[in-house]
């Protein structure tokens, strides 16, 4: 490779790993850059749920072509990568919950996306160990989960049929974007012809004004306990916590991982940036979570943490150039809690705009001019 | 050990003496083992207090109890088999408790700290995750008594009222400056306090070599500990190897109880041991401690400049090879066990935000932290004995409890015991050559099962952990991460709550209003 790669993309996080591994793919030579490690950000600390979420069309179109992508990428992946093909199980608290699981199916079915609903008895059967009494579910089955940080490190592998395109230069933090050039803390200058940003939050250093707020969260996992859960097990009222936009929330949200363990979430706290855990937010998740498995208070606890999700404001990620300059970097950010979901996706919107291919879904909903102070701000 | 207890395990009746723990009984009745690793290989109690999580047994109906800390009770069910919950569920008793002075950990410097604090009239709460009070030096059960003087000390604690001893109970989350959640085995609650001391001991330095997850392989201390508990070693062949005096306690507490050691093997080279017992009459009490330890072991070759590179044996260990200067041989014994020394328990100060210096608390004259109303006393403060760990909790009790004089009084005799700390640190330095033990495909995190060429393709523990799940079990690192910065010179990074396996139930009632307790 030369001194110059192509495109030096800043963040090693699983939306960096794909746009560089698809951006090589295409024949680019690529550098990524990280001042940590390979998934060492929100990507190390999330679920790794491949989920198709249809709150907006755009939101829609994205996470359903991104889900498609790690379908057809999963032939690859071995055991460490911790894919499976588990499903999302959408649980209705109450018959109002159920009957809008009724309208969501519809549109889904409609839309192409294999589901169904279980009612009270197939759900019980479907996953014993959820509480008595839930009404039903919405399961869709084409979802999924990964170990993202382990996907990141093999999409940036050498070894792969690209990889020789492809540098990784981690523990290196950026201090400064001029034009095409990337200046490192080390003095080193690194001239690429397109810079792309996929550090989350950190884009915020580099693009003055962009529209992107901090939704911190918790995780908790527990010791090994097979046989427990099969499917990723959410509430429908996730998706009312998951567009709240001020205040603590928390949803049940957990997903059995091949271990054996249950990962447990979820919450959301705006503009919270301590990284520290909140005891009583913790509790809160934990109780909330125990409302559905009764058998959760019993079963040990062995490690919780914290990410945060670098969010937009319309909740839709930013996937393109900042602005009109041709120097301007390029932006692969806030994807909020759909990061590993659509990362696939936001690969190939990137690789498309930037070599004028037409993408298989119209990128124009994600891309950042739609914020029109973030262009200002940057010139 | 006098009445007989009736247990089932794996669903055959056994019958064990009082007051024996369930790793004790798993040996009496059987072969011992308690986990299967995730790789399905079989595992034994390793550390012995609590630490390394091998001792992960179902206890009626609750996975992963730890058999090493849980002492048998009339008609108790242990399943090695499986993992799953069968027991009903039941909403712990959630208790709300303040003290003037709260102290963590039973043992030297915990006891002296409680007794120092509690002479001044101070409530006083003193929490330790062992079932019985007195630490690991003065751990004591149905085949070995506690020593006078720590009787007399738990004795006079138990009797007075303004101490509580929580036993089983464990510093599972900060909540706010003044208050930790706690959890014991049957309950749990918030603790709020106006001073806190810290007496979290010291754990052995368990270093990884190929065969060192056999069954039959133990920390040396650890085998005391076990020892002590009621694990039976009568008849049984014992190498005792790592570094330390320690290595003539465990062994003597092994040959006490019938077992035959069959050599001591010690890392120190002979100069640096020599110079070690040259110092001894600096301290009597210590020399003769020595003497009496190497008079009962004197039957015991003591093999010095030597370690143990491998041990191997088909399901259990059966082989130990030793090298002993630039010689090697082989050894044919039922148990191994092997430390190398001690490092002070620091991650509960960590979590607290105390500063370290090196792997210890750093604290001052008056034993008190960085943090405000935060003190430390004993090995978690550096390694240096019993003796050094009980003074230094009588100042750090007298000091929270603004006895500054009656503090003072006791600094020369610190002072003194620091020395032989300094010559004890000094003389068992570990050699370089321990670091490079482990083979490509030696188990490095026992928890996850994680080969050690799989942990050293990384750059760093935060990588390591992150890529290849080192240090993601239940025993949170704490037994791979001492390795990991030994032998690979990777520093820990600081713990998160919960501070040791918890209860998701515990964890559930922060915050909870309904639940009483302190938001």
């Amino acid at each position: 490779m030369t001194q110059y790669p192509d495109v030096a993309v800043i963040g090693a996080g699983i939306v960096g790993a794909a746009c560089a591994a698809e951006l090589a793919g295409h024949g680019l030579t690529v550098e990524v850059i990280d001042q940590m490690g390979i998934g060492c950000g929100t990507t190390g600390a999330g679920m790794g749920h491949l989920v198709v979420m249809d709150d907006s069309p755009a939101e829609f179109a994205l996470s359903k072509w991104s889900v498609e992508l790690w379908r057809e990428l999963a032939g690859e992946l071995a055991p460490q990568h911790g894919y499976r093909p588990c499903g999302t199980l959408w649980i209705a608290t109450d018959d109002d919950e159920l009957q809008a699981a009724r309208a969501r199916l519809a549109r889904l079915q409609a839309a192409g996306i294999a589901c169904h609903i279980l009612d009270e008895q197939q759900l019980r059967a479907c996953e014993p160990a959820l509480r008595l009494g839930l009404p039903g579910a919405l399961l869709a089955p084409g979802d999924g989960v990964v170990y993202p940080p382990a996907v990141a490190a093999w999409l940036l592998s050498p070894e792969r049929p690209w990889g020789r395109r492809l540098r990784t230069r981690l523990g290196q933090t950026v201090v400064a974007l001029h034009g095409n050039c990337v200046r490192l803390a080390n003095g080193e200058v690194i001239r690429a012809g397109a810079i792309v940003l996929a550090n989350g939050m950190g884009a915020t250093e580099f693009v003055a004004g962009l529209p992107l707020a901090v939704k911190k969260g918790h995780l908790l996992i527990t010791d090994r306990y097979p046989e427990n859960l099969r499917h990723q097990v959410l509430e429908l009222g996730y998706l009312k916590s998951a567009h709240q936009s001020s205040g603590a929330s928390v949803a049940f949200n957990v997903q059995a991982r091949p271990t054996g363990q249950l990962l447990i979430g979820s919450s959301r706290q705006f503009d919270e940036l301590d990284p520290a855990l909140d005891p009583a937010i913790l509790g809160r998740m934990l109780r909330r979570a125990a409302e559905f498995l009764p058998a959760l208070p019993s079963l040990h606890a062995i490690r919780a943490w914290t990410g945060f999700r670098a969010a937009s404001r319309d909740g839709l990620p930013l996937i393109g150039q900042a602005h009109a300059h041709a120097d301007a970097p390029w932006l692969a950010v806030g994807h909020e809690g759909l990061g590993v979901t659509t990362s696939l996706a936001t690969a190939k919107l990137i690789t498309a705009q930037m070599l004028n291919l037409m993408p298989e879904i119209p990128a124009a909903p994600y891309l950042p001019a739609r914020f029109l102070d973030c262009q200002a701000a940057y010139e | 050990m006098n009445n007989l207890i009736r247990i089932t395990i794996n669903g055959r009746q056994c019958e064990v003496g009082d007051g024996v723990t369930v790793a004790a009984a798993l040996a009496l009745c059987g072969n011992g083992q308690t986990r299967q690793s995730v790789n399905a290989m079989p595992r034994t109690p390793f550390c012995g207090m609590g630490i390394c999580q091998e001792c992960r047994v179902t206890i009626d109906g609750h996975p992963h109890c730890l058999a090493c800390q849980t002492l048998c009770n009339n008609g108790m069910a242990i399943d090695t088999s499986s993992t799953i919950a069968s027991a009903p569920d039941t909403i712990p008793i959630a208790r709300h408790e303040y003290f003037d002075i709260l102290v963590i950990g039973a043992g030297p410097a915990g006891l002296a700290a409680a007794q120092a604090a509690a002479s001044s009239g101070a409530r006083v709460g003193l929490v330790d995750d062992n079932p019985r009070a007195g630490g690991q030096i003065w751990r004591h059960g149905p085949n070995a008594p506690a020593p006078k003087p720590a009787c007399a000390i738990m004795h006079g604690l138990t009797q007075a009222s303004t101490v509580t001893l929580m036993h089983n109970t464990r510093v599972v989350q900060q909540l706010t400056p003044d208050s930790l959640l706690l959890e014991s085995q049957h309950d749990s609650g918030v603790v709020r306090f106006r001073q806190l001391i810290l007496a979290t001991g010291a754990r052995e330095h368990l270093l990884p070599f190929p065969g060192w997850t056999l069954p039959g392989v133990t920390g040396a201390g650890g085998l005391q500990a076990l020892i002590k508990g009621g694990l039976p070693v009568a008849g049984q062949r014992i190498v005792v190897a790592g570094s330390g005096p320690l290595l003539f306690a465990a062994a003597a507490s092994a040959q006490a109880h019938g077992a035959e050691v069959i050599a001591i093997i010690e890392q120190a080279k002979p100069a640096a041991v020599a110079r070690f017992l040259g110092s001894l009459w600096r301290t009597p009490s210590k020399l003769i401690q020595a003497m009496r330890l190497r008079f009962g072991l004197r039957r015991t070759p003591y093999f010095l400049d030597s370690h143990v590179i491998s041990a191997s044996g088909d399901g259990m260990l059966k082989i130990v090879q030793v090298r002993h200067g630039t010689r090697q041989f082989e050894l044919s014994c039922d148990r191994l066990a092997c430390a190398y020394g001690l490092i002070p328990n620091a991650r509960l100060a960590q979590a607290l935000h105390c500063e370290l210096a090196g792997a210890a608390i750093s604290v001052d004259a008056m034993q008190r932290t960085s943090q405000p109303a935060v003190f430390a006393a004993g090995e978690c403060t550096g390694i240096g004995g019993m003796e050094l760990s009980f003074t230094e909790g009588q100042i750090a009790g007298y000091a929270a409890a603004g006895k500054l004089d009656a503090a003072r009084a006791l600094f020369a005799q610190r002072a003194k015991w620091q020395r032989f700390a300094a010559r004890l640190a000094r003389d068992f330095a570990l050699s370089p050559v321990l670091r490079h033990l482990p083979d490509a495909q030696t188990v490095f995190c026992r928890c996850e099962d994680i080969a050690y060429d799989v942990v050293t393709a990384h750059s760093d523990w935060r990588n390591a952990k992150l890529h290849t799940r080192c240090g993601m079990g239940p025993c949170q690192g704490q037994i791979c991460g001492a390795a990991a910065d030994f032998c690979l010179g990777w520093p820990s990074l600081p713990i998160r709550a919960p501070f040791a396996p918890t209860r998701i139930g515990t964890l559930m009632q922060v915050g909870d209003t309904t639940a009483h307790l302190a938001d």
